[in-house]
């Protein structure tokens, strides 16, 4: 990826399901090194979007790319990213060790794996448990776990604290901070908009399909007149877009 | 290749220690005992067993099969979201299926007859036939499973298609071919027939076991156009070359549904 190259680029992208257009005309440009937050009403087409990235949705129309690379059904480019998804699922019977251990088998992964998260998260004693045994919260820093391991260039996280408790999300959000600070860029869905406030550079909002607005969150605040995140959204929600 | 069997491997790891998969084995380990012990010798078990393996595995295969791949679904994603390929993927979701089965099924069939074995006559080539098949039957059933999934993306639907597809299969079939006879008595049907036999896998599981164990009384009527028509050895190899496709073709179709999917 060259210099200045957005992270995330896609042009066009629509999709549909049944009768039901998803994405009617994405265009946007996420720029690299940067944690963007990305916001919108449900069914606005977020987890769809984050789909289309991750190669999990075909869309219709319109180009996609990631890292520089064209999303096109080679695998290749997701040896770069990382991915938390809403919730997190693990074969049952496997122990906590059997899922790191498989992830990291099937990424082919020889370089060093960041597993300072295992004590900061205090998952030592958890990992030789079958997954069946563990608690939602457990998975879910497993899955915190899993995403930020490999040290990806980019992170792709849907709702990523909705089970954790507040010292685990304190954690994660020192994480994030930390893989910017190393030049990863985060893309990072939440409905949770005053943790977006917290750890976010940039705001994506979605609605209806479109991308309404893009932008730092100053400029956010600017437009709505609003100093709070939570505010400013659901101006843009309700006056329905400024481009 | 590689990485199909690496996930093959870890679902291995996980399917074979699913209390389901245990539980299929242990009463197949009990039912086979209980007929030893009833009496029989060692053929006689195998037919008794026979109808057992031809209703069960499938029903087995086709309810299990479903049902996993519905509830995999997220940890699909995952995966996916990993550098793995979506033929890999698929491919290793069904082998690490199909193996825990069969090996359930040859585990709980196999055990009683090692036990016995010194004791009673032990028909150790039709005992293997058994098995060969019940896995063949576990290969066909849980490849058509996968492409029923995937083909309703409603759970209850798909599970619902997994019902019919083995009551089809088990019981209404026989009454289609038993009409099919009956209505054109007075016309050739060897040919007809034997085609309707090649297209029902549960029937050529049957044809299958029953040439082999040469039990002309139970062949019943496209066992015995297989027999009469085919030979017994040619018709063993149609009838397995049938069933290996019947594991191959839903398989394809399920690898291409697979590859276009929007999870």
């Amino acid at each position: 990826m060259t210099p200045g190259t957005p992270a995330i680029r896609a042009e066009g992208l629509t999709k549909r399901f049944g009768r039901h257009e998803v994405l009617k005309g994405i265009d946007l440009s996420i720029p690299a090194g940067r944690i963007t937050g990305l916001v919108g009403p449900n069914a606005a087409g977020k987890s769809t979007f984050i789909k289309a990235v991750l190669g999990l949705v075909h869309p219709d129309r319109g180009t996609l790319s990631v890292l520089g690379k064209n999303v096109n059904g080679d695998e290749r480019y997701r040896h770069r990213l990382g991915y938390m998804p809403q919730s997190a699922s693990f074969p049952a019977n496997l122990t906590g060790t059997e899922v790191l251990a498989m992830v990291r088998d099937l990424r082919g992964a020889t370089t060093e794996q960041d597993t300072s998260l295992v004590a900061q998260f205090r998952l030592e004693p958890e990992l030789v448990k079958p997954v069946r045994n563990l608690s939602g919260g457990t998975r879910q820093k497993l899955s915190v776990l899993v995403a930020f391991l490999f040290r990806p260039e980019l992170l792709i996280l849907d709702e990523p604290t909705a089970g954790l408790d507040p010292i685990a999300s304190g954690i994660f959000k020192e994480k994030l901070a930390e893989a910017r600070d190393r030049g990863a860029t985060v893309l990072l869905a939440s409905h949770t908009l005053s943790e977006l406030e917290e750890v976010a550079d940039d705001i994506v909002f979605l609605l209806d399909g479109r991308v309404r607005f893009h932008g730092t969150i100053e400029a956010l605040q600017r437009l709505t007149g609003f100093a709070r995140l939570e505010r400013a959204v659901a101006a843009l929600m309700r006056e329905g877009a400024p481009e | 290749m590689r990485t199909a069997r690496k996930i093959l491997g870890y679902q291995l790891r996980d399917i074979a220690r699913n209390r389901w998969v245990i539980a299929y084995a242990v009463v197949l380990l009990a039912l086979t005992e209980a007929l030893f012990r009833l009496g029989g010798d060692g053929s006689r078990v195998v037919l008794s067993l026979l109808n057992l393996v031809l209703i069960l595995v499938p029903l087995v295969a086709l309810m299990f099969g479903t049902l996993y791949l519905y509830n995999a679904r997220e940890f699909i994603e995952l995966l996916l979201a990993q550098p793995v390929g979506r033929g890999s993927m698929f491919a290793g979701l069904w082998g690490g299926l199909v193996l825990p089965l069969a090996g359930a099924l040859i585990v709980g069939v196999g055990t009683p007859f090692l036990f016995h074995a010194g004791e009673a006559l032990v028909s150790f080539r039709s005992l293997a036939m058994l098995l060969v098949t019940g896995t063949l039957l576990t290969s066909a059933f849980t490849a058509l499973a996968f492409l029923l999934a995937l083909r309703f993306e409603d759970k209850a639907r798909g599970f619902g298609a997994a019902l019919l597809v083995w009551l089809a299969c088990a019981v209404l079939y026989d009454g289609v071919v038993l009409l099919v006879a009956t209505v054109f008595a007075d016309h050739p049907l060897e040919t007809p027939l034997l085609v309707l036999t090649v297209l029902n896998p549960l029937d050529l599981g049957r044809v299958l076991l029953l040439l082999d164990l040469d039990v002309a009384v139970l062949l019943g009527y496209t066992g015995a156009v297989f027999r009469n028509f085919l030979g017994t050895a040619l018709g063993l190899g149609v009838a397995t070359a049938a069933l290996i496709a019947w594991t191959a073709v839903p398989l394809m179709l399920g690898a291409r549904r697979f590859a276009r999917k929007d999870f």
